[in-house]
């Protein structure tokens, strides 16, 4: 993940109409076919999640649903009788994705909301105030990035145990509910671009410092603070190895760890093929609706900002 | 996640030159104010990064299976390591998981990032390259889990009909690695290729336009002038992709479990069987403190002998 840069807009002389050029088609039939592969298994996953188990295997390339059916849907959600659903070729085994989605729902907009807003109040620390030591504690926490997450995943783990917090909520956010490193870099970036003036108007007028980071910085920062969110909130979502050590347990139990276990559930010898891409489609959907509606902040927030 | 700029000289201009309207902030500045405003952020970069490095790094020295106390053993982990063939193991395993991994998604991600320079920006056609690296890697995985299945998977029926023999992706031992390192290409390919299309977007058109001026040839204009100036970025790409790889977890744990045999056993994996399966702890971190060195000496390597910190476009 990475930070924004502005870009300027096209110069109009390179969009003027070209005679057909083989080499210019053959570089579209190419990007063409990369997209083909980055979309196409997702119509993969939709067709199978809408198809009936035992019609899979004699029907294995047909685009459309092998005998058509919301039953894995309805398998996903507990909402189908063990019985029925051992006759469709699920495990029969209680699996309940409401249970996970919500969880996966409260993990992803707690670990946000707090990573984003206190990483603003730092980044402002260190953006905007003068202070002793400021520049080395800023080295000291972009440091952390270089940590590998395993190296301090044990020993976090065996804090939360000794907390008594493992298999709850609150264990399950905490590590990340503070700050992430990238979060504070990404904010202090704009904090030090944005104008002074205002600031420092309000300052004359006697306003404190909690005013002007909630009246003037926050407001302005809005943009950032968004796409911020967003990549964070996706980061979150996606996260697998903290909550498969810490919540294992059902009522904690998030959609990604949700889903290695309906994997490994294989009932009857074969995998319960259409209640696994339905349980992964209902997983990825939130990201998907989040792309459809915010994707142009995604895809222009990606890129290397002011290397040199 | 990557992110490295220039402002790492650190200190805004406009702070050093504004004026400064009160003078009895000068000693302290806003210390008192800036503890306030950093204090959330302290409280986790202490209790959950600071402390939890230091532990791990003492845990790598003790013996330690989650009951009662960890027992100091000085060196004993590090050394029985060094005997412990699944250890060698598991770093051959992810030397070629990362081998393949990264040469194909470069490769990829270059090709594809030049094809958009040249013939489309949209928006929407990034976006349909990023989406892949929305998903997480256990979607990402079970998808191929399910597309590479040896009975039923579409991929094998194509492969049936063209007359090949079906292939166990994910059973047979000499198909399990590539086949995770390729998922992950898959995942990653589109954002990296966003990454070095916006590294291009800031070469100088002009250097361009000079070029054809002086009649180079596409091939010609690309080894000269594109990948030159795209050095910084392809090696700061090429330190947080190796990175991000050598950490490779999710989608070995949700499909093939380190198997077949040892097929999959990557690093990661194998410290979290060992801490977490076994409850050994302390051999756990002290392998984690190794992939720690590792990654390390990769990136002071990668940013050396590449010299990423460095551009021609002066």
């Amino acid at each position: 993940m990475t930070t924004t840069t502005s870009r300027a807009p096209l110069p109009a002389a390179t969009r003027r109409r070209r005679p057909f050029n083989p080499r210019r088609a053959g570089a579209w039939a190419l990007l063409v076919l990369a997209i083909a592969v980055s979309v196409l298994p997702f119509l993969w996953v939709l067709r199978t999640a809408l198809s009936t188990n035992s019609a899979l295997a004699s029907n294995s390339t047909s685009l459309l649903p092998a005998e058509f059916t919301f039953g894995a849907f309805m398998r996903v959600f507990g909402l189908q009788s063990p019985a029925d659903a051992v006759a469709e070729g699920g495990s029969g085994a209680a699996i309940d994705f409401w249970l996970y989605l919500r969880n996966s729902i409260i993990f992803s907009s707690i670990t946000t909301a707090g990573a984003v807003f206190f990483s603003a109040m730092a980044a402002y620390a260190f953006a905007r105030l003068r202070w002793k030591g400021r520049n080395v504690v800023f080295s000291l926490f972009l440091g952390t990035m270089l940590v590998p997450p395993i190296f301090t995943a044990l020993p976090n783990f065996l804090l939360i145990k000794n907390l008594d917090l493992l298999n709850t909520m609150l264990g399950m956010v905490l590590p990340y509910v503070f700050m992430t490193p990238f979060a504070i870099f990404f904010l202090r970036q704009f904090f030090l671009n944005m104008s002074r003036e205002v600031e420092e108007a309000a300052m004359l007028d006697g306003a404190k410092h909690l005013r002007i980071f909630f009246q003037i910085i926050l407001p302005n920062a809005a943009a950032p603070l968004a796409t911020l969110a967003l990549l964070t909130f996706i980061g979150q979502w996606n996260e697998y190895f903290w909550p498969l050590l810490v919540g294992s347990q059902d009522d904690v139990r998030v959609l990604q760890v949700g889903l290695g276990v309906f994997k490994s559930q294989s009932p009857q010898g074969a995998p319960d093929w259409s209640g696994l891409m339905a349980a992964t489609l209902i997983s990825a959907l939130p990201v998907l609706i989040l792309f459809a509606a915010f994707g142009k902040k995604i895809v222009n927030s990606i890129g290397f900002s002011g290397i040199k | 996640m990557t992110t490295l700029a220039k402002h790492s000289r650190s200190a805004s201009p406009a702070s050093a030159s504004s004026p400064k309207p009160q003078g009895s902030h000068r000693r302290f500045g806003d210390l008192k104010i800036a503890l306030l405003f950093i204090a959330p952020a302290m409280i986790g970069f202490i209790v959950f990064y600071v402390v939890p490095t230091i532990r791990g790094l003492y845990l790598s020295f003790t013996e330690y299976s989650i009951l009662g106390e960890p027992e100091w053993i000085g060196l004993d982990n590090y050394t029985a390591i060094a005997k412990d063939p699944l250890f060698w193991n598991s770093l051959a395993v992810t030397g070629q998981y990362v081998f393949i991994n990264i040469i194909v998604q470069t490769a990829l991600a270059l090709g594809l990032a030049l094809l958009m320079h040249k013939v489309a920006k949209s928006t929407l056609i990034r976006g349909a390259l990023l989406l892949p690296w929305m998903m997480s890697n256990v979607i990402a995985a079970l998808l191929w889990f399910w597309m590479l299945d040896y009975q039923i998977g579409v991929v094998n029926q194509f492969i049936e009909w063209a007359g090949l023999p079906r292939v166990a992706f994910f059973g047979s031992e000499e198909w399990a690695i590539p086949t995770q390192a390729l998922i992950n290409t898959w995942r990653h390919m589109g954002y990296t290729a966003l990454l070095i299309f916006a590294g291009m977007q800031a070469i100088p058109g002009h250097l361009y336009e000079v070029a054809k001026l002086d009649g180079a040839s596409p091939f010609q204009t690309f080894r000269k002038i594109t990948i030159p100036l795209l050095r910084p970025v392809l090696v700061l790409v090429l330190v947080v992709t190796v990175i991000g790889s050598f950490q490779v977890f999710d989608t070995v744990s949700v499909t093939t479990g380190g198997g077949p045999v040892n097929a999959t056993r990557v690093i990661q994996y194998y410290i979290y069987q060992r801490a977490f399966t076994e409850s050994d702890f302390g051999y756990g971190s002290a392998i984690a403190v190794i992939l720690f060195l590792i990654l390390a000496l990769v990136a002071f390597i990668q940013m050396k002998f590449l010299k990423g910190n460095e551009s021609d476009l002066d």
